[in-house]
């Protein structure tokens, strides 16, 4: 992290428990926090919003190599989450076992209970595909299949519907209208996906995965391979997507959760350090090794 | 300075060594296109391609033997091609780490490697022995079996290049596996997985063993799959073996033919794979 945070602070070594608070008061990660326009990010979340996805004690591994450990956190209702920490901290990892995306991959097990509306979706027996149909997943890097831009979106829409040729235009052009590609893309549905921008990917990327109308969205780092334009376009995409999803997002970039999420974990070595709603996690964060990441004193 | 004297003439070595290995490699290609040119231009006739084999001197062409090869080549296409497809597809995406892949990949490679008199061998004592004569049939299984391997292993690799990224992403929507491979995996190693097949096409038009055990020869038409039936190969090499110019000369007009189909093939396969791309 090469914020201005970066250098030492006096309370750091004589072990003061928490900075100033004028002293926050004025960090860029709280002028981060500040409402964007049309937004009201600024406003703390309601107090007790529903929760949609409980996590309960769970443990990942890869093959014998344990990557979570007892992790245990709720994901709200039209809320956005963040997980954060340090590379190979378990964020990612943690993503992966909320749609059991890892079976793909002989050795990797998870154990632990994940409720999502009270339905265990570790339990064995499950039906893999309509889970993942319920919970949307956008990835680091675009991976727009090779075919039209159009089909795409509608793969996913006839996976589990039969739907006519203008129902299926309408949900095509609504999902792309709803992830704010429409106007770049309209006149050329029939072009290839891969023949957009890597920006213009990922939108598309997110706009398949919510044609599909799932509940939970998962996004692994969607704009860590973006210029800051597309980042900025997909942040604002989060910001209204969030009115109508619960939305888990994991991201390496400090700014972006303070600015787009509710709620932070803050997870390091595949423990969950501390979990909060994002504005006390960035200004009065409960433990230090928190503040320490958040700050960039380390990781 | 002296050191980077050295590394100069060091490098000025070594390419002009490179250059002299690759004139050698070259020169050869060269030499057996050129004679095969000059030699064989002369019998590419109208006739070449409108008349039968004929007996020795008289005059003739390769008609019977052109349509036999297209003819088995194409069955052993179609028999090889789909089981070769789907063999590869099985080791790729449900056998990538079992034993009993590990199996099926070593033995597809040895196959891949044998010799094609082998392959001849076996399909006379399974086929041409036990229906008592030799038949087009026998000549295209015989070829389908040198298909199978090359399509095997050119369909794993292709689809082991589909980027995972693009497998998770058709998965995390809900789609059933066999959609991810069909609608996902084919597409993206489509251009790859023809490649294969057009190799395996340009490797067996030029065979000659396996056809020599199985198909044999035919002096005549024929489209009775059930008797023997002319083809390129063997009738290039009965002839070219005969004391008989008019023969030898046909021989060397069909040589120059399957090689400038082959290259046309080879060609064809790799700017299908330069076209391909999956641009992640």
């Amino acid at each position: 992290m090469n914020s201005p945070l970066a250098q030492p602070r006096l309370h750091g070594n004589d072990g003061m428990p928490a900075p100033p608070a004028n002293r926050v008061a004025t960090d860029p990660y709280v002028a981060a926090l500040r409402p964007v326009a049309g937004e009201s990010a600024g406003i703390a979340p309601s107090p007790a919003p529903p929760t949609k996805v409980e996590i309960r004690n769970v443990n990942f591994f890869y093959g014998k190599a344990q990557a979570l450990k007892n992790i245990s956190l709720s994901l709200y209702d039209r809320r956005v989450t963040a997980f954060i920490g340090p590379s190979g901290c378990g964020k990612s990892t943690l993503l992966r076992a909320l749609n059991r995306i890892y079976e793909l991959y002989p050795g990797q097990t998870a154990t632990g209970e994940v409720l999502v509306d009270g339905e265990n979706i570790l339990a064995p027996g499950l039906d893999l595909n309509r889970l993942r149909a319920k919970i949307g997943m956008v990835f680091q890097k675009p991976t727009p299949f090779p075919m039209s831009i159009r089909d795409n979106i509608a793969f996913g829409i006839r996976l589990y519907e039969r739907v006519d040729q203008s129902e299926l235009d309408e949900r095509v052009e609504s999902a792309l209208r709803r992830a704010a590609l429409w106007d770049e893309v309209k006149d050329k549905l029939r072009q290839s996906g891969l023949s957009l921008s890597g920006g213009q990917q990922q939108r598309l990327c997110i706009a398949r995965a919510i044609a599909i109308e799932p509940e939970v969205l998962l996004l692994d780092e969607p704009a860590s391979a973006l210029d800051p334009i597309s980042t900025q376009r997909i942040e604002e995409l989060i910001a209204e997507l969030k009115s109508d999803y619960c939305i888990a997002i994991v991201t390496h970039n400090m700014q972006q959760a303070a600015r787009s999420s509710d709620y932070t974990a803050f997870i390091y070595l595949g423990e969950l350090i501390e979990f909060d709603e994002t504005e006390r996690i960035f200004t009065h964060p409960k433990v230090r090794r928190t503040e320490d990441y958040i700050t960039g004193r380390f990781g | 300075m002296q050191v980077y004297t050295r590394r100069r003439l060091v490098n000025y070595l070594v390419i002009v060594l490179s250059f002299m290995a690759t004139s050698f490699g070259l020169l050869w290609l060269v030499l057996v296109l050129s004679t095969l040119v000059v030699n064989g231009i002369t019998a590419i006739t109208p006739s070449l391609f409108t008349q039968m084999t004929p007996p020795p001197g008289s005059r003739g062409g390769l008609l019977n033997a052109i349509a036999g090869s297209l003819v088995m080549t194409a069955i052993a296409t179609a028999i090889g091609t789909p089981t070769g497809i789907l063999a590869g597809t099985f080791l790729a995406e449900y056998a990538r780490v079992s034993w009993f892949g590990e199996v099926v990949r070593f033995v597809n490679d040895i196959l891949l490697s044998a010799p094609s008199i082998i392959v001849g061998l076996f399909v006379y004592a399974a086929m041409v022995v036990r229906m008592g004569h030799f038949s087009a049939w026998a000549g295209a299984v015989a070829l389908a079996i040198i298909v199978v391997p090359v399509v095997v292993r050119t369909t794993e690799d292709m689809l082991r290049l589909v980027p995972a990224e693009l497998r998770e992403a058709a998965v995390a929507l809900g789609a059933p596996k066999w959609k991810v491979i069909v609608m996902i995996a084919y597409r993206a190693a489509i251009q790859g997985l023809l490649t294969g097949v057009l190799l395996a096409v340009a490797r067996i038009s030029g065979e000659t063993a396996p056809l020599l055990f199985t198909a044999l020869n035919n002096q005549f038409w024929s489209g009775d799959l059930n008797a023997p039936m002319a083809n390129l190969p063997v009738v290039i090499f009965q002839f070219a073996m005969s004391p008989y110019t008019d023969w030898q000369s046909l021989a060397w007009g069909g040589a120059l033919l399957i090689t400038a189909a082959i290259l046309l093939l080879n060609i064809s396969a790799r700017t299908l794979a330069a076209w391909s791309s999956f641009k992640q």
